[in-house]
């Protein structure tokens, strides 16, 4: 194993200036994650406009360098598609951790991809794969307007 | 046994992790096992299984007396005036709810308090909490300064008429604060307030003397002392073990039973319902033997000699910051990297071979406190060396230059 397969600099970059950190004010969705093997904790906040479509999407939380530039990354790249796209990503997202080496996406573009690809490292370290995806779960709960707190510890 | 030999003892050290030699830094978790005891399991399923104390054959015969010689050396090793003050369970965290839930179906009503502190594993916290939301108990946690240290005089001021209890860590698993126990002790006799010690930590690094430090529980992990998982040991003061209801119920636990009437064994037994951990309990005496054949002033000097080494060092790195200063301190050592999240320290040092721990510890409330999220934490045991501190040194080092930090 390769620890620059884990921390690629894209990850340390996010990791240290993680883009659209903060409570936005204005927001119709939100939702908090909470990892309690490591005491990670994220709150999501999203606001949607009349088209469904994901006009802001920022957070707020601490943790370790991988969950930290995941929920950044996610962020960059969720903000700006419609309700629908933002919930094929998170699954396109989740199914290349868990299941394929690539990730598959109609709705993103190679560049993007790439992006999202510099968090694959952690399939190679399955202690840290609830890290990258707190989250994207905490997302997916969200949008799907669930009211409590995601737990890693009682996901897949 | 020298200490020096100590290590060779362990075979878990001929594996290589991640392609290098293992660093060990997790003892405060669990401690590795040294071959006798796991020679004493393999030995006890291979020529002398039986259960125990049911059969009047032979093996159980043997398998009974070996049970019992456990008992009486757990007795010797912690001073105990009788070997029925030690019952046998599954872990300290199981020895601590036994106390907990018992004492408290006798002793605590509805404002009750029960007094802890903010330095106390989960396992010493969530038993009583249960006391507080089925029978309506306080919990008072009494205040650390930010050294890791209990504040005595505050501790004293949260003892009030209706503190039912005490429960404490004699050694804490993320400051390393050793706590002083018998003066603490002291002070609840004067208010007749009965105190358990949480001595997960304790029992590998520090000699443990019940009797003198006349604490009414102490609870004990095994395999954090370099024995078995899956025992674990209550010790308590007879008048305690007499007068307190039981807690499991089962076979073995009882003297005799009617269809309207039941009357149960005396302690240890009453305490020990159902088959036992019976090869771990008899394994476990060859880790007592294999500290007591080294010798705990000198498993005193060792730790103690690793641990301002590794301070020495690890303060030594700019970006390091050890948590916590207690006066007196054994072998844990939590601390933080500016710059780098304790999961990251893990598994950066993971690539050198070096097991830490990285988290709350199953220590919110002192986190809490301290406010960090979470630490990163290297312990040690009898088998760590000096090189083991280099190369763990090292491998912090190498955290700031994977962050490309300055």
């Amino acid at each position: 194993m390769d620890l620059k397969q884990l921390y690629q600099d894209i990850i340390l970059e996010h990791g240290k200036s993680p883009r659209n950190f903060g409570r936005c004010e204005k927001h119709t969705h939100e939702a908090k994650g909470y990892n309690p093997l490591c005491g990670d904790k994220v709150q999501i906040f999203l606001n949607l406009n009349k088209e469904k479509k994901v006009e802001n999407l920022t957070f707020e939380g601490s943790g370790c360098a991988i969950s930290m530039a995941s929920t950044s990354i996610m962020t960059e790249l969720v903000k700006g598609k419609s309700l629908e796209g933002a919930k094929k990503i998170v699954f396109n997202f989740l199914d290349m951790i868990k299941n394929t080496q690539e990730i598959k996406s109609e709705e993103l573009d190679e560049d993007q991809k790439t992006i999202i690809m510099s968090l694959s490292g952690v399939k190679q370290y399955p202690m840290r794969v609830k890290c990258a995806t707190l989250a994207w779960h905490t997302l997916n709960s969200a949008m799907l307007e669930k009211k409590e707190e995601v737990n890693t510890e009682a996901m897949d | 046994m020298d200490i020096s030999e100590a290590k060779s003892q362990f075979p878990i050290f001929s594996k290589k992790i991640n392609g290098k030699q293992l660093v060990y830094l997790d003892s405060s978790n669990s401690a590795q096992k040294p071959l006798s005891v796991i020679k004493s399991l393999d030995n006890f399923y291979k020529n002398e299984f039986s259960n125990i104390g049911r059969s009047i054959h032979t093996l159980s015969v043997n398998a009974t007396n070996k049970f019992e010689e456990t008992r009486m050396n757990v007795k010797n090793f912690i001073n105990a005036s009788s070997k029925d003050e030690i019952i046998f369970t599954k872990n300290a965290t199981e020895s601590i709810n036994l106390v907990a839930t018992t004492f408290g179906q006798q002793h605590i009503k509805q404002g009750d308090e029960i007094l802890i502190t903010e330095l106390e594993h989960h396992s010493n916290y969530i038993p009583w909490h249960y006391l507080r939301v089925n029978k309506g108990a306080v919990i008072n946690f009494a205040p650390i300064n930010d050294d890791g240290d209990i504040l005595i005089n505050k501790f004293k001021e949260l003892i009030t008429p209706k503190t039912k209890v005490i429960a404490l860590t004699h050694l804490s698993n993320v400051t390393g604060t050793i706590v002083p126990i018998k003066e603490i002790v002291e002070i609840a006799k004067k208010k007749n307030i009965p105190v358990l010690v949480d001595g997960c930590q304790s029992a590998p690094h520090i000699k443990i003397d019940v009797k003198d430090l006349d604490c009414d529980f102490y609870a004990i992990s095994g395999h954090k002392v370099y024995g078995p998982t899956g025992v674990g040991v209550l010790y308590a003061k007879k008048k305690w073990l007499e007068n307190l209801p039981p807690y499991i119920g089962g076979g073995g636990m009882i003297s005799e039973v009617k269809k309207d009437k039941v009357t149960y064994a005396p302690p240890p037994e009453k305490y020990e319902a159902g088959t036992m951990p019976t090869a771990e309990v008899v394994a476990f005496n060859e880790s007592i033997k294999f500290m007591q054949s080294i010798g705990i002033e000198n498993i005193i000097k060792h730790e103690n000699e690793l641990t301002n080494y590794a301070l020495e060092n690890m303060k030594k790195i700019n970006s390091v910051n050890i948590v916590g200063n207690p006066k007196n301190k054994a072998g844990v050592i939590s601390f933080t990297i500016k710059g780098v999240h304790p999961h990251d320290i893990s598994t950066i040092v993971d690539e050198e071979g070096v097991a830490i721990r990285a988290g709350h510890h199953c220590c919110q409330i002192l986190h809490e406190r301290l406010n960090l999220p979470a630490t990163a934490r290297a312990s040690f045991g009898i088998y760590n060396t000096k090189e083991d501190i280099d190369i763990f040194c090292k491998a912090i080092e190498n955290c700031r230059k994977v962050f490309e930090l300055k």
